[in-house]
């Protein structure tokens, strides 16, 4: 719905703040930007509510380019909330919330309704409609400035740092809070901040700039995975990729590349020999290929030595694989709910590279629950 | 005491003419600051946006003000010619540059994030003009006014001498009589006492529409007491 092409601004003076930007937003999404102070976030966002505009390139609304439309009807359709709140200080927060529709012309009693309305989605009473913003406290007024923009319902929303002046307890209160509201209203969102976590919680897709130009854009766990540079990888922080790592790391990455195979070809006593010499009770069958032909463990072999004395006669061919690229996350519960001692791990031509125990995922649920928390009590 | 007395005997015997003058000193103070208004409100307005001829405008309001008084009624005399409207006219000079730059420094304070709010939620100029920045300036810009007030209430005992009449004409009396000390104290105090009144008058106002109320603190208080 939202579309950059090619945008570039060069301010008076020769200032170079957003470089030959592409991006297209969808219909319902929430997009964060994110880069160091300086980086062009809030120009970029300026230009889509034409408070700044693009020197090259063009921007358009549902296919229709911006600098075609009247710029005070472009602005109402959009609601915006400033890096420094901006409440008027001679308005109640009644008149502060419902100004967008006092320009639309709507009548007073509608406009006090919406406005007790939207005071309700944040859990404020509406004792607060008569007050004046500097009775309210820093957490509240940037509630209302948010609530300013959600006032006229319009279907995009621009949001620069929102949440930038508050402390980390209301902060987060108040990105929950924020995060179901938009779920709900399904609005279009385009929120700039320089806080990795709050981008990473609320994002749909992250964009990640640097000197006025797109690093790296696409989800929080694209990012976190496959960070395209050292920049990015920087700007995520060495903590964050840690804790990220369960949820994030392929079976490849965990999984013991030695298991113990043995060919089809052998004989049930050789599998026997084997499996006492490395004390487990299974043995995953490949062929000279290193192709997975099954498993045999030692039931089996002690209910059918009688009959047969090769292991190809034995081999269980019915085994649950996982390919190396999955990622762990996908893997851990469904390995867990049913009840497996290990999986083999294949790649693509179905040839054994690994296997994954309990016990390895023992480390990983240990990692994720006791790791995380110990890096939170540090930072 | 026997000056006191004297007075009190004075305004017993010219209490009419001693109220019609005050009337009269008042109306020409407040038309000159009035018309003053209607041309240095939206000058300021004006420079506050073209910046480059703040300097040039308020220097100019500056020279009229460093204008002795009396040099500026003689020479307005020579082409107006006598009466309140040549006196009316000064004062109005006079009333510019409080006027001008109060209301310049008022609109060019507002804080800028509030501007760019405005303009975001999709205000016209006019409606960021008319619903941010006056309401905004309009404290200072009372200051201006009343600065006005105070300096034209005083400027305008001397229309006296180009026959405007005014508090000014008592003390003129008081000047041309042996022992005129207490005809003189009595067109004095009644200057004084409006400068005064008017510029406490004004300060009330200039409180009332700081943007900022101060409320006695009743409604917080339910507030804090309904949610404890
Ligand atoms: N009006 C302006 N005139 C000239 N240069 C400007 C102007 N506004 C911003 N810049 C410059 O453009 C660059 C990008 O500014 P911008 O405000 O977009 O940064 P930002 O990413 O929002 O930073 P922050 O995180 O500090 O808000 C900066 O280097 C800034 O100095
Ligand atoms: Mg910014």
């Amino acid at each position: 719905m939202l579309k950059f092409d090619h945008v570039s601004k060069v301010y008076k003076g020769g200032k170079r703040a957003v470089h030959d930007l592409n991006l297209e937003i969808a219909k319902g999404e929430f997009i964060c930007i994110i880069g160091p102070s300086g980086c062009g976030k809030t120009t970029t966002m300026k230009m889509i509510n034409r408070l700044i505009e693009p020197t090259e390139g063009a921007i358009s609304i549902n296919g229709v380019d911006i600098m075609k439309s009247d710029p005070v009807t472009l602005r109402r359709e959009i609601g915006y909330v400033i890096q420094q709140i901006g409440l008027f200080p001679h308005m109640t927060i009644q008149e502060n919330i419902s100004l967008v529709l006092k320009l639309l012309k709507v009548p007073e009693n509608k406009r006090r309704a919406r406005a007790r309305e939207l005071l309700s989605l944040v859990d404020m009473t509406p004792d607060y409609l008569e007050l004046y913003p500097h009775e309210l406290s820093g957490g509240q007024q940037q509630r209302i400035g948010v609530l300013r923009a959600l006032a006229a319902d319009q279907p995009l929303i621009l949001m620069d740092e929102p949440f930038g002046a508050l402390d980390p307890i209301t902060r987060e209160s108040l990105q929950e809070e924020f995060k179901k509201l938009q779920r709900k209203l399904e609005k279009t969102i385009v929120f700039v901040t320089h806080d990795m976590d709050e981008a990473l919680k609320l994002a749909d897709r992250i964009v990640i700039m640097k000197d006025g130009q797109i690093v790296q854009c696409d989800t929080p766990d694209e990012i976190l995975r496959n960070p395209a540079n050292e920049f990015v990888e920087e700007f995520i922080g060495k903590d964050r990729l840690v804790q990220a790592r369960p949820n994030i790391q392929t079976v490849e990455q965990i999984m013991s590349p030695n298991p113990i195979t043995i060919t089809g070809d052998r004989s049930l006593s050789e599998a026997i020999q084997l499996m006492k010499q490395h004390r487990v009770d299974s043995l995953l069958v490949v062929d000279e290929m290193k192709i997975l032909q099954g498993v045999i463990d030692v039931e089996i072999i002690d209910q059918k030595r009688k009959k047969a004395s090769l292991v190809r006669d034995v081999v269980e061919a019915e085994v649950f694989t996982v390919d190396k690229e999955t990622l762990v996350r996908d893997t851990v519960r469904k390995i867990l709910k049913m009840g497996m001692k290990y999986v083999p791990v294949v790649d693509d031509k179905h040839r054994l590279v690994g296997i994954v125990t309990r016990a390895s995922l023992v480390d990983i649920v240990y990692d994720s629950i006791w790791g995380v928390d110990e890096l939170t009590k540090i930072g | 005491m026997e000056t006191i007395s004297s007075i009190l005997y004075y305004y017993s015997q010219n209490a009419a003419y001693v109220w019609v003058e005050f009337y009269r000193h008042f109306l020409m103070s407040a038309y000159g600051v009035l018309f003053a208004a209607i041309v240095a409100i939206p000058v300021g307005i004006f420079i506050a946006r073209y910046n480059k001829l703040s300097t040039w405008v308020i220097s100019l309001a500056n020279i009229i003000q460093t204008i002795p008084a009396l040099a500026m009624l003689a020479v307005l005399m020579l082409v107006m010619g006598l009466g309140t409207n040549t006196v009316v006219f000064s004062l109005f000079l006079y009333s510019l540059l409080p006027i001008i730059k109060n209301t310049y420094t008022g609109i060019r304070n507002v804080d800028h994030a509030l501007l760019e709010s405005g303009k975001a939620m999709g205000m016209t100029k006019f409606q960021v003009l008319w619903m941010v920045e006056l309401p905004l300036a309009m404290s200072v810009i009372m200051a201006g006014l009343r600065t006005a007030l105070v300096i034209t209430i005083g400027i305008a005992t001397i229309g006296t001498f180009i026959g405007a009449g005014g508090l000014g004409d008592i003390i003129l009396r008081g000047t041309n009589v042996t022992d005129g000390t207490p005809i003189i104290l009595a067109g004095a105090i009644p200057t004084a006492l409006m400068a005064v009144i008017a510029d406490v008058v004004m300060g009330w106002l200039e409180r009332n529409l700081s943007p900022i109320k101060k409320r006695k603190g009743s409604l917080k208080k339910n507030i804090a007491e309904r949610a404890a």
